[in-house]
């Protein structure tokens, strides 16, 4: 059986003034039904933009080359109306900032049953009844008065609720969670991931979490793809990469993490630097102005994609604990 | 507390600030009152760095800000350098202002974004006639090395050409310029990546050493406040739950909703999942809370006592202070 999603060669730019803005760089990424992904990586990784390509969401100013193949069917080549229909039902979203990305005018009843109605030809009686059930299901309190409300009157963790309840309404075969939580206190942000998980799990979903935190996708994701400048740099699944961990910047990042544990006082490990300059193509190791170990090959020469066994793949010449 | 008290103060201490019983409401109109700070009382000896956290709502925001007099609280007393600001003139309180400074959330919005870095840093030296313009400018240079940032690089650049992290050292700069005795800083890397956050939280650290400030630190994320507080203040719905040290806060927990927020941080480890179902739902509405304490709402252990009678701050260890009728043992 075919994987429910597969990336291939995916690489996206930007034409920019500057000459072209390569923001992600031939990706390669599966993803099988019921399985959640976790995607790292600071701002500017192209963890979003990622996402957003693989959905059909870029901006004009974009080019996408390679290929999407969801359930074996390639739909990078498909036209928009097309790849429009498997929005919802195949494919949905959830966005980082619930704020924005509900309509501020209309009623949370309104923006709940539109999808219903429109992609799944419900009556409004039934998608009023659907929606009440759906908000039960996100624990929503008091769902038949939530109908009523504008999005200004919820709180930001509520809100969220409500996003991901639109992008299960059309029980989708996979969901992408554009950092769904960082907005969001760290108690919500505890119950909302706990949901997503729970929903996954009940729909049998194929998941993408993206996010910066590592801590975040630890215990919620089955395995995990870091970004860094545009390029996967270390693939592997979630258990084997924390035990395991291959590249100098997935080890820099998890470091930084402030941690309950840590003694007061204590100055945290930062990664020095800032990203390379996306519009530049530089040869060597995209890490290499900032990894402590590096060294003249890693600033000369690009390192492959390596396969470490286990499913484990890294893009460094100098992996820490040694290559295989 | 999710109760009153005053327990946790230290009269003997070379304190900077005094805040009691403070309250800030806001008039909804309609007889709606929301009430944001109800009776919160703290103190803040000099050199220390006393962490705020609590939930959104809360109120540990508008705590900070009515410290500052944004804008005035509706009762209760707050005494700066052994001065009262709540009964002060416009004037007065106005030339308090350089030596209590405060640093903002959101890092790209506090920042005018049409006045390039070098403006941005003179305005509070000009107003406050900080020597001649040639001066001003060494110290703008001055400012912008210690954050960690190229003068020559980024004075004449505006605040969108800078990342998140780089605006908050901005910020920072800003906030150190008239040299303050205390900052409070709100929730300064909650809209950062981890890895800046660290850059940030580091940075804080320094700038707190070398200037020998006194600083309150709000947040929502106990981890954060972890490396860098001394003293860590947990607020719920208006009211105080637990002060104490950090480390005792977190290898002694004993208010429940401490607990929560404990067990909330994400850990990095697929071993130790976080789970949701330490805390459900969301806090109750600042127009009506609970009777007794505000937390029984959602507290495991509330008992009838809970409804009835507000809990008092009590000191149960050194320098460890819960309001609680049923603490954790």
């Amino acid at each position: 059986m075919s994987p429910l999603l597969k990336l291939e060669d995916l690489n996206v730019s930007f034409a920019t003034p500057r000459g072209d803005l390569r923001a992600v760089k031939n990706v390669n990424i599966e993803l099988n039904q019921g399985e959640s992904l976790g995607v790292v990586g600071e701002s500017g990784s192209g963890k979003t933009v990622l996402s957003r390509a693989t959905m059909g969401l870029l901006p004009s100013t974009a080019t996408r080359t390679g290929k999407i193949l969801y359930k074996g069917e390639d739909i990078s080549q498909l036209p928009r109306d097309e790849v429009r229909q498997l929005w919802g039902t195949g494919m949905a979203m959830i966005f980082q900032d619930p704020m924005t990305a509900l309509n501020p005018v209309r009623r949370i009843g309104t923006q709940l049953t539109e999808s219903l109605t429109v992609r799944l030809g419900m009556n409004k009686k039934d998608a009023r009844e659907k929606a009440i059930e759906l908000m039960k299901r996100v624990r929503i309190p008091d769902p038949e008065g939530m109908l009523r409300k504008f999005p200004y009157q919820l709180s930001g963790g509520m809100r969220q609720r409500i996003m991901i309840a639109i992008a299960v309404s059309c029980s989708p075969e996979m969901l992408f969670a554009d950092e769904p939580t960082t907005a969001l206190d760290v108690t919500v942000q505890a119950q909302v991931l706990e949901l997503l998980t729970e929903l996954r799990k009940e729909f049998n979903m194929g998941m993408i979490l993206v996010t910066h935190d590592l801590g975040v996708v630890a215990g919620h994701t089955d395995k995990i793809a870091v970004m860094y400048a545009g390029d996967v740099v270390e693939y592997a699944p979630t258990r084997q990469l924390f035990n395991n961990m291959k590249m100098p910047y997935t080890e820099a990042l998890l470091k930084s993490i402030p941690r309950l544990e840590t003694p007061t006082g204590t100055r945290l490990p930062v990664i020095e630097g800032r990203l390379p300059d996306p519009t530049k193509n530089e040869p060597g190791c995209s890490f290499a102005n900032r990894c402590p170990y590096a060294t003249d090959k890693c600033r000369t020469e690009t390192p492959p994609l390596t396969d470490g066994g286990n499913q484990h793949f890294y893009r460094c010449w100098f992996p820490i604990g040694g290559g295989k | 507390m999710a109760g009153t008290g005053k327990a946790h103060m230290r009269p003997e201490g070379d304190r900077v600030l005094v805040v009691e019983d403070l309250t800030v409401e806001f008039n909804l109109g309609k007889n709606k009152v929301v009430k944001a700070v109800s009776g919160v009382s703290f103190d803040l000896v000099r050199g220390e760095t006393l962490a705020i956290v609590g939930e959104s709502g809360c109120g540990k925001s508008t705590l900070g800000k009515a410290v500052l007099q944004l804008p005035k609280p509706t009762s209760g007393s707050v005494n700066f350098l052994s001065k009262e600001l709540t009964t002060m003139s416009k004037s007065e309180l106005r030339d308090m202002r350089p030596a209590m400074q405060m640093i903002f959330q959101d890092p790209v919005s506090s920042l005018d974004p049409r006045q390039p870095v070098s403006a941005v840093l003179a305005e509070p030296l000009q107003v406050w006639n900080k020597g001649s313009e040639v001066e001003i400018d060494q110290k703008i240079d001055e400012l912008l090395t210690a954050v960690n940032l190229d003068p020559a690089v980024v004075r004449d650049r505006r605040s969108y050409e800078f990342s998140g992290g780089q605006c908050q050292r901005i910020s920072i700069a800003r906030a150190l310029a008239l040299d303050p005795t205390m900052i409070i800083c709100d929730e300064p890397v909650s809209a950062l990546d981890v890895s800046v956050q660290a850059q940030i939280l580091n940075l804080l650290q320094d700038m707190k050493d070398r200037y020998g400030l006194t600083l309150v630190f709000i947040s929502h994320d106990l981890a954060v406040v972890k490396t860098i507080s001394t003293r860590v203040m947990v607020m719920y719905l208006g009211k105080v739950c637990e002060v104490a040290t950090p480390d005792e806060l977190y290898t002694n927990t004993k208010h429940h909703y401490t607990k929560a927020l404990v067990g909330s941080v994400p850990i990095p480890d697929p071993d130790r999942p976080i789970t949701g179902n330490l805390i459900q739902g969301e806090p109750p509405s600042p127009m009506s809370p609970p009777s007794g304490c505000r937390f029984r709402t959602r507290c495991p252990q509330a008992s009838e006592k809970c409804a009835q009678e507000e809990p008092e701050l009590r000191e149960v260890s050194l320098g460890h202070f819960v309001a609680c009728h049923h603490p954790i043992d």
